[in-house]
């Protein structure tokens, strides 16, 4: 067999809730009341559906992101999956045990000690107790917790706490493992930690379904990801392709051609209405080393001493790259309202291969108010097809910013050398 | 590490649905998840024991200062007993199984709503819940037990053959009472007024049921109606077991066992069919 089995397989996936408040009776005499109103007429109210025949496959030993604007039906996707809650239509198969970890510390009870919560949090979470003991060294050493095993988890810190309840969870070894938006809380090298405990998961050959809202831990983890939004699923594939979606999405206005333009009904006074990448290729493609523009339409309505613009390129993994702002005393926007037009002209862009996007800032220093902030929009791709470098091809992580430079090569006594140059 | 078999066995396939499961599947998940069963037992025997200073010094004065006021509302007051200390072990002893089945039904059905939290964030045999309070139930009877002991010892009052029938009076006392706390745990999922709705009914049914009282007490015209409360032969039962006082009629007793059958059955299947909408609604 050249695949591996499946280890997921979703069909007509749908999930309806009533909405309403009215609908739903709270109490006995309510629900009997509404009975003799319509005895065959069951709960009415507004139905939502928080999501909708959605459809996918995911292989045994493969890591997928979940991806997705608030309440676009991850959380959902995810309370099915692990069985909290059944599917209104369609069905799931499962091959293997799940795990599932919505919440860090679910269970954990704050009167007991550290020892008895890893036997609660183990058992809750779906581990005998046998299996339990059997890694209860192991749990300890990850979460650090040695000295304070007999010490009450009401008197930890709340780091030790989220280590220890990872530290559970991560030792479940189901077969299949679904993990959402966990790593928020925790401090930044714990989190490495467990990101890099999930991969080992995925390495031995489980499958780890995982919702975030950091496209770097996203992009870090998964190859693939699939992005909801309003309960349909939008985007099935490449990790990188479904960030520029997801970012695209986020922008909130229209983002065709890589560009950027406000909801027609927003009633900002000093806003961003536009915003344009203009690349050297079409299709939102910039060739490195080439000059790039960047334009901005900018509705000044309330005009401040203090009225900064900024704008960053992110990369596909949340970090920013370039910083460019207008800040000077002397900008008109500062004293006179209008529509303006800031442009910024990068004359050799060399950023390094890959999708980007940008996040742009109107603010005022002084009072801090924020008029208008953007992220994830006008997606473009950067390649680097005229940078050649014969020996060794170009992998992702060399660097995020390539620079020009002049080299000479000089042997020792002599006074003349060779000389190169660095492209772009 | 050693490489895995070529051919192993596949994982377990688990399909999952929209329709709800079947009743007697119960079992099965409450076998798969025992270890959970007793952690959540464990967890809140350790809680009680160790939070309150009074811990277990509560749990026996709970039921010896109601029997005091039994035996001075209807031994002295109501001048049902001519024996006062003979009477006030009988109370102890209606209130000790009396304190088995309220515990019971009270714990079992407020316990989805005080563990919402796990239910909205993780998956679970939902029954799991119910029945892990069973445990600490048990617990406080035992208790209670140890000091009915003591008491008989100090009355020289002697058990007769008839308490090798005490498991049976037991079970019967927690089988009634989880299958009406399935149904209340299942419907306070809902309706939280069924929190308000319970201890009115438990205060009724206390007086309905021979715990300051028994059979010989009721006056013959209402004894039919009497038996009707299948916590009568099961109390009686008990009672007879621990004291020696008249066994129930077997009439009583069967019809006991089938309502205690009954009610399990009704609960569980309610319970079912409620128990996958619980993390939407709670």
């Amino acid at each position: 067999m050249s695949s591996s089995p499946v280890a997921v397989e979703a069909a007509g996936l749908g999930k309806r809730y009533v909405i309403s408040s009215r609908a739903r009776a709270t109490t006995i005499p309510e629900r009997i009341g509404q009975l003799l109103r319509a005895p065959f007429g069951g709960e009415r109210g507004e139905e939502l559906w928080a999501l909708r025949d959605v459809a996918f496959s995911i292989p045994a030993g493969s890591a997928v992101g979940i991806i997705g604007r608030n309440g676009a039906g991850k959380s959902t996707l995810l309370k099915i999956l692990s069985r909290i809650t059944p599917p209104t239509t369609g069905e799931v198969r499962l091959r293997g045990r799940v795990g599932s970890l919505l919440e860090v510390g679910t269970g954990f009870h704050p009167e007991l000690t550290g020892r008895e919560n890893i036997f609660l949090n183990g058992a809750i979470l779906g581990m005998r107790r046998r299996e339990i003991a059997a890694r209860f060294d192991a749990i300890v050493a990850f979460a650090e917790i040695e000295r304070f095993l007999e010490t009450p988890v009401k008197r930890y810190s709340s780091g030790m706490y989220v280590r220890l309840a990872f530290a559970v969870a991560a030792h479940l070894e189901p077969e299949i493992l679904v993990v959402d938006e966990v790593l928020a809380v925790g401090d930044a090298e714990f989190q490495r930690k467990c990101l890099g405990k999930m991969g080992e998961v995925s390495g031995a050959g489980r499958t780890v379904i995982f919702v975030s809202h950091s496209m770097q831990a996203v992009s870090a983890l998964t190859q693939r990801v699939l992005l909801l939004d309003r309960g349909t699923c939008l985007f099935d594939g490449k990790t990188a392709d479904g960030i520029v979606r997801y970012r695209a999405l986020q922008g909130g206005g229209t983002a065709e051609g890589g560009n950027y333009a406000a909801p027609a009904a927003s009633t900002r006074r000093n806003q961003v209405r536009a915003a344009r990448v203009i690349t050297s290729e079409p299709g939102a493609t910039h060739r490195c080393g080439e000059p790039l523009r960047i334009e901005f339409d900018l509705d000044v309505g309330d005009p401040t001493s203090t009225l900064c613009f900024s704008c960053k390129l992110t990369d596909a993994e949340d970090r920013n790259i370039v910083h460019l702002w207008c800040f000077d005393a002397a900008t008109r926007f500062r004293r006179e309202g209008g529509r303006y037009r800031l442009a910024f002209e990068v004359p050799r862009a060399r950023l390094f291969q890959g999708q980007y996007t940008l996040r742009a800032f109107l603010s005022d220093r002084r009072t801090n108010a924020m008029f208008d902030e953007l992220h994830g929009i006008c997606p473009f791709e950067v390649t680097m097809d005229g940078v050649a470098r014969d020996d060794y091809p170009w992998s992702s992580g060399d660097c995020t910013y390539l620079e020009s430079a002049e080299w000479t090569l000089t042997r020792e006594g002599e006074a003349a050398g060779q000389r190169g140059r660095v492209a772009p | 590490m050693t490489a895995s078999p070529p051919e192993q066995a596949a994982p377990p396939l688990l399909v999952i649905r929209p329709e709800s499961s079947r009743t007697l599947g119960i079992l099965g998940d409450l076998w798969a998840f025992r270890d959970l069963l007793w952690t959540l037992a464990d967890r809140d025997l350790r809680l009680r024991y160790r939070q309150t200073v009074l811990g277990v010094t509560w749990v026996v004065l709970q039921p010896i200062l109601g029997a005091l006021i039994f035996t001075f509302v209807f031994g002295v007051i109501a001048g049902l007993g001519d024996d006062r200390g003979r009477y006030f072990l009988m109370s102890f002893a209606g209130l000790a199984g009396w304190g088995l089945f309220s515990g019971v039904v009270t714990r079992a059905s407020g316990s989805l709503v005080q563990n919402s939290g796990l239910i909205s964030k993780v998956w679970f045999p939902r029954a799991v819940i119910p029945f892990s309070t069973i445990p600490a139930a048990l617990v406080d009877f035992a208790v209670a037990l140890v000091v009915l002991v003591v008491l008989m010892l100090s009355s020289r009052t002697a058990p007769t053959a008839a308490i090798l029938l005490a498991p049976l009076w037991v079970a019967g006392l927690v089988g009634l009472a989880i299958g009406l706390g399935l149904i209340g745990a299942a419907l306070m999922v809902s309706y939280r007024d069924v929190q308000h709705l319970l201890p009115v009914g438990l205060q009724l049914l206390l007086y309905a049921s021979p715990v300051g009282y028994a059979a010989l007490n009721v006056p013959p015209q209402y004894l039919e109606l009497y038996w009707l409360n299948p916590l009568a032969p099961l109390l009686e039962g008990l009672r007879a077991s621990l004291l020696g006082t008249p066994l129930p009629p077997t009439n009583a007793i069967l019809y006991a066992v089938a309502v205690v059958l009954g009610a399990l059955f009704l609960g569980a299947t309610l319970f079912r069919r409620l128990e996958r909408r619980f993390a939407d609604v709670i």
